[in-house]
């Protein structure tokens, strides 16, 4: 296979952005990778989208993306995996260079989510349970999540100001990115006394509900080595895992085998472990799954992800930051740019251009995304070459 | 309409019907054509008892559409004496007395209905077991 490099990046501010399509969203994206990576050139275009049919009542983004991007002609796939569909978009077009089969490939992310009301939005999302086995029973996404932090607060003892302190923290990286959603800073009194969704969730432990997109421009690191326009980032590992799409098959729901085995594939087609990481963008979809996902990866040991979180361990300058962007919590979850989206913070850091939350020491990152309630994960290792 | 996919769906919502592995005595509910355990495809179709042990709950208080007017309502996963694991409603209960652990047992009940002229649809929720 060959190696494989990302030479350009781009998205806009995410919001509820009114004047913007689902077409535009994705155009507006893709134009600004290009303009990043200094080339127009597209072999191949593959398109992360969640659900353009229950949000917007468009399919077959395949035919309409690079219609619109004027590159009508050009081979272009829509992928899905949910809340995974913008990690699963980029790694299908890692395998496009990686194969031969193009040497320049566009991997955009995209999601419009407020031409539909609030309750079309969370049924929309909900299509990612088991509709027949879950859904059914009158539980949606915050519900399944929630079912999750009630059994991590009973057998580990992860309090309620614990979660809070996630979503204050990611708060406090999204209020320096200029493109979040909501860059206001939160305290975790107002966390813990915003509207209940699912006990133990509230409002502002829950993820908004956002348009937005991302893309990514891939090819060759011969290539990327031969334009030089900016430090040499490569993709040095991937992993893909799946597991049951219902929560309570789960032999322990507190356990996220999808999570772990998509990241051990990535640890050894990078030769790398967790301790060779330096800061990570995971989806944070919930306060609980912040913590879990820490867990998940080895970052701390189960049960740990909510004292690490309070001792400021993940904050920007701690021992292992996490969510440096805001995460999907401040910055947005327009759902299938998501997975896009956190490679593009992840870049943005390696570069060293992310301003006043930029680390110190961002030579390593990772990027987890995952759909459902961890029926898929997808896992990214990105390194900066000198 | 989706009246033949609630036909469909009626063995394990007003019967609880599983599907036992004849390899490796894997319970699926609901069945599978593979078992996820040996990957035989040979079931035996048997009746859950229902019984079983509360794992982890909520409280819904934003509803999904369609269950808006019972919120806020309780939402289990409760691992059945079989060893099978499955998610519903809890109810004839105060949600606030809930623990994990506790004992529970399946109902028929109404669970929904489509629209104002749909069908009604009909499935299994908990209750507390007080071994009644």
């Amino acid at each position: 296979m060959r190696e494989v490099a990302i030479i350009g990046i781009g998205m806009m501010k995410w919001g509820e952005l009114w004047e913007k399509s689902l077409r535009d969203l994705a155009v507006e994206a893709a134009l600004n990778c290009m303009a990043d990576a200094g080339t127009d050139r597209i072999d191949s275009i593959s398109i992360g989208c969640m659900s353009g049919g229950l949000f917007n009542g468009q399919e077959h983004l395949a035919s309409m993306i690079p219609d619109y991007l004027g590159l009508k002609n050009t081979p272009a796939m829509r992928v899905e995996s949910a809340c995974a569909s913008g990690g699963l978009a980029v790694r299908t077009a890692y395998m496009e260079i990686a194969s031969g089969m193009a040497d320049y490939a566009l991997a955009i992310g995209v999601e419009k989510m407020t031409d539909v009301s609030g309750g079309e939005a969370t049924y929309g999302l909900a299509t990612a349970a088991d509709q027949d086995y879950e859904a059914f029973n009158g539980i949606n996404f915050p519900g399944l999540y929630a079912l999750m932090a009630k059994a991590h607060m009973h057998r580990y003892g992860t309090t309620r100001e614990q979660l809070a302190d996630v979503a204050v923290k990611n708060h406090r990286n999204g209020n320096l990115n200029p493109n979040a959603q909501f860059p206001a800073l939160m305290t975790r009194e107002q966390v813990m006394s915003s509207v209940m969704v699912a006990d133990p969730l509230r409002l502002m432990d829950c993820s908004p509900i956002t348009d937005g997109a991302a893309a990514l421009l891939l090819t060759t690191v011969e290539e990327a080595k031969r334009i030089g326009k900016h430090p040499l980032v490569v993709i040095s590992g991937i992993g893909l895992a799946t597991d049951t799409i219902a929560l309570c098959q789960r032999k322990d729901i507190l356990k996220c085998p999808a999570i772990e085995i998509a990241a051990q594939r990535a640890f050894k087609m990078a030769g790398k472990t967790i301790r060779d990481i330096n800061f990570a963008e995971v989806h944070d979809c919930f306060t609980i799954s912040e913590i879990m996902i820490m867990e998940a990866l080895g970052i701390v040991e189960p049960g740990q992800g909510g004292p690490a979180t309070s001792a400021g361990h993940t904050a920007l300058d701690g021992k292992f930051p996490i969510n440096t962007s805001g995460g999907l919590k401040s910055k947005g979850h327009p759902v299938g740019a998501t997975g896009v989206a956190q490679i593009y913070e992840v870049v943005t850091q390696l570069r060293g251009t992310a301003g006043k939350r930029q680390l110190a020491n961002a030579k390593v990152g990772l990027t987890q995304n995952m759909g459902g309630s961890g029926g898929s994960c997808v896992i990214h290792i990105l390194e900066v070459k000198s | 309409m989706k009246v033949a996919k609630h036909w469909r769906e009626t063995p394990e919502r007003y019967r609880l019907e599983a599907g036992k592995c004849k390899k490796c005595g894997h319970i699926n509910f609901p069945n599978r054509l593979i078992c996820p355990e040996c990957g035989a495809r040979e079931f035996e179709t048997i009746r859950l008892s229902g019984k079983g042990k509360l794992e982890t709950y909520t409280v819904i208080h934003t509803a999904p559409d369609g269950f808006a007017d019972l919120a806020p309502y309780a939402v289990g996963i409760v691992e059945l004496q079989e060893g099978v694991k499955i998610l519903a409603q809890i109810t004839d209960c105060n949600p606030a007395d809930l623990k994990i652990g506790d004992p529970l047992v399946t109902k028929f009940r109404r669970i929904n209905e489509e629209g104002k002229t749909g069908m009604i649809m009909y499935g299994y929720k908990f209750v507390p077991d007080n071994g009644l």
